[in-house]
């Protein structure tokens, strides 16, 4: 049983090189934005252009579910109207945002990162603190 | 991995708030060694009698199939509806406000409410009506709302950071590593970002670590008693608005009180017959009265505070305040009052990041951090193979909970060991009192506890040897007071709970030095105490 678990985790082991973590840019507030830097541990697999085009992207998805808008406004007053009950049975904005950040991560995965044998983690899985990158090893 | 002449160890990863019946997968490993897998809630109980069973889970995942997340999250919280809710463990003083509230209310529309409807308008009780709604509909929003939990970190950032730190210098075992902080600009300001030992993490900017649910939650206010919950970013304004309409409420109803006492007192001549006729309007005006101050001194406060943009968690540790420093300014305020009040009222409904109905997967219990407690300063000291030969051995028992990180070896490797186990009396000096399971043997593992009974067949293995003095070494300078404390209040339960206890333990640790052979053996007798309290404690069970 044992012996067996060990080959399988061996096997992971090999194939996963490690795991690289995008931290949150904090510069201009508490907002959700995460650093467009490309790490160093990637810059053999992939540019600093498409990287910065991915994190972009995903920072301006955040940045509309926390914008003081219109639409935030009206969601909330709604809300306070009918004592927060009508909550319950709501897709927030922020909920809608988030979900087409799941969306658009999964569609770059398929594309882009995954034929580089990069996979990036939602961030809203790891609590919006990081973007996890898992580098795993390519055939070539 | 269970490997001959080894006992499992035990990985103490959640606290979890019910009492649930233990379920228990029997476990006969080689060499008649038994290793019980305890499901996440069971773990404090042990069943004994388990020794000669037939394994049943070889991959012991069975107990964690469909499970949800919030049957396994860290933290001392309590939830109810599958999930749906969330409170703190202590909910007395909650039942008390819900009390107090209906309890007025329903007086109010007992006997006032028909009287001054007939007499005044009909227009009062229905305000009161929705008064009472909002009011009661803000206080359980605020109470089972997740305040803004922070998801602890996962076992390979934990890696991750490991493998930033420096290493450890061997010459210099006194060398104290520097704390670990992370110091990021907000809008010009700099703000210093703690590491959250309890839930391995940098604490992101205005996050703070309660200490009554033992989580790390984002823009915390404070912890409420009166609502059963901690108040933070995500039920900040259900409070406030709790409090407003409180305040409103208690002023609403006292005024009515007030006017019918006057109304009755006009009609039957005198305040003595109104009393007579209505009792409960003063026993409510009184109410109202004494709780109309504190309710009206805390909204104003919140409301300065939200018009100021600062949690009272920063205003309590004086954050961005003037006097110390002439150029602080408060970096998270938006710049005028009134902007602050809508982005605090009428913000985003940010949704809850701990996804507490989610199935259980592998994959999410691979990410978790198997320990809960990761003593801080163990990768500073250095291990030496030699400070276990020719040690005494405790015979009774080996403390429960030290983890390492071997120092040489990949960081992602992190062996635990878990559990107070009376060694067996035939064998007085085994040479494995504690074996150490890998992170990435317990992936789908709860919680492993070898039976206490359990025979220990004494082999040798270098890399046991090593492990166990690295264990020695982290018990040593995992500061045995706080390990007793943990184990006089919750025996069983897994060390790394309170803040404050967790932030004490790097000075403890690096205070303490590279343990010689001499110091190793006296450092037995230390832990004795602990580990006989556990003892006591398993043995009744």
């Amino acid at each position: 049983m044992a012996n067996s678990q060990g080959i399988a985790m061996e096997n992971i082991t090999r194939q996963l090189q490690g795991k690289v973590f995008i931290q949150r840019d904090y510069s201009e507030g508490t907002g959700v934005k995460f650093q467009t830097k490309l790490p160093q541990e990637l810059t053999d697999r992939i540019d600093q252009a498409r990287f910065e085009f991915t994190v972009n992207k995903l920072n301006e998805f955040y940045a509309e579910a926390e914008r003081l808008g219109a639409r935030t406004y009206c969601e909330s007053c709604l809300a306070c109207l009918t004592a927060y009950t009508v909550l319950v049975c709501m897709t927030t904005h922020y909920d809608k945002c988030v979900k087409k950040a799941g969306l658009f991560i999964q569609q770059q995965n398929d594309e882009i990162y995954a034929p580089r044998g990069l996979v990036i983690t939602d961030p809203f899985t790891r609590g919006l603190r990081v973007v996890e990158i898992t580098v795993y090893a390519t055939d070539t | 991995m269970v490997s001959p002449g080894t006992l499992a160890a035990a990985n103490n990863q959640t606290r979890l708030l019910d009492d649930s019946s233990p379920t228990l997968n029997q476990n006969q490993a080689q060499d008649s060694i038994d290793v019980v897998d305890i499901n996440l809630e069971s773990r404090n109980k042990v069943v004994p009698g388990s020794t000669n069973s037939r394994m049943t889970s070889p991959t012991m995942a069975t107990t964690t199939d469909m499970r949800k997340k919030w049957q396994v999250l860290p933290g001392r919280n309590t939830y109810f509806c599958d999930g749906r809710i969330l409170m703190a463990k202590q909910k007395g003083i909650f039942y008390l406000t819900t009390f107090l509230i209906l309890m007025v209310s329903t007086m109010f529309f007992a006997f006032d409410s028909p009287y001054l409807a007939k007499r005044v308008t009909i227009a009062i009780p229905l305000i009161a009506a929705v008064m009472v709604v909002f009011c009661l509909a803000t206080l359980f929003r605020t109470s089972f709302t997740d305040p803004g939990i922070l998801p602890r970190g996962t076992a390979a950032e934990l890696a991750d950071l490991e493998r930033q730190i420096e290493p450890p210098n061997p010459d210099n075992p006194q060398y104290r590593p520097p704390p670990r902080t992370r110091e990021v600009t907000i809008r010009g300001q700099t703000v210093i970002l703690k590491y959250c030992f309890s839930c391995k993490l940098f604490r992101p900017p205005r996050t703070s670590h309660c200490s009554m649910c033992d989580n790390c939650v984002e823009n915390f206010d404070h912890h409420c008693p009166w609502v059963g919950n901690c108040v933070g970013k995500r039920n900040y304004r259900y409070f406030y608005l709790f409090l407003v309409s409180t305040c409103i409420l208690s002023m609403f109803v006292f005024a009515c009180n007030i006017t019918t006492l006057v109304l009755v007192t006009t009609e039957q001549g005198g305040f003595l017959e109104a009393l007579k006729n209505k009792p409960a309007s003063i026993v409510e005006a009184l109410v109202c009265f004494i709780s109309i101050w504190s309710v009206l001194g805390l909204a104003g406060f919140h409301t300065y505070l939200i018009a100021a943009g600062i949690t009272t968690n920063e205003d309590i540790k004086g954050a961005w305040s003037k006097k110390h420093d002439q150029d602080a300014f408060n970096p998270y305020s938006n710049g005028s009052a009134v902007s602050n009040f809508c982005s605090t009222l009428c913000g985003p409904n940010t949704p809850s990041l701990i996804d507490r109905r989610g199935i259980v997967t592998e994959e999410y219990t691979k990410t978790l951090c198997q320990s809960s407690h990761m003593s801080p300063a163990q990768p500073y000291i250095p291990v030496q193979n030699s400070t276990i030969d020719g040690a005494t051995y405790p015979r009774q028992a080996i403390p429960r909970s030290s983890l390492t990180t071997s120092s040489s070896s990949d960081s992602s490797t992190y062996e635990s060991c878990s559990e107070d186990r009376p060694f067996s009396r035939h064998h007085p000096r085994p040479a494995h009192p504690v074996s150490f399971l890998q992170l990435s043997d317990l992936s789908t593992t709860s919680s492993i506890q070898s039976n206490k009974d359990s025979m220990v067949s004494p082999t040798n293995s270098n890399a046991s040897t090593l492990r166990f003095s690295a264990a020695l070494n982290s018990v040593n300078s995992t500061s045995s007071p706080t390990q007793q404390q943990q184990h006089e209040m919750q025996p069983l339960l897994p060390a790394g709970h309170g803040e404050e206890q967790c932030d004490t333990r790097p000075e403890d640790a690096a205070g303490s030095p590279q343990p010689s052979p001499g110091v190793t053996t006296s450092s037995h007798d230390a832990f004795q105490t602990p580990s006989q309290c556990g003892i006591l404690k398993l043995s009744s069970v």
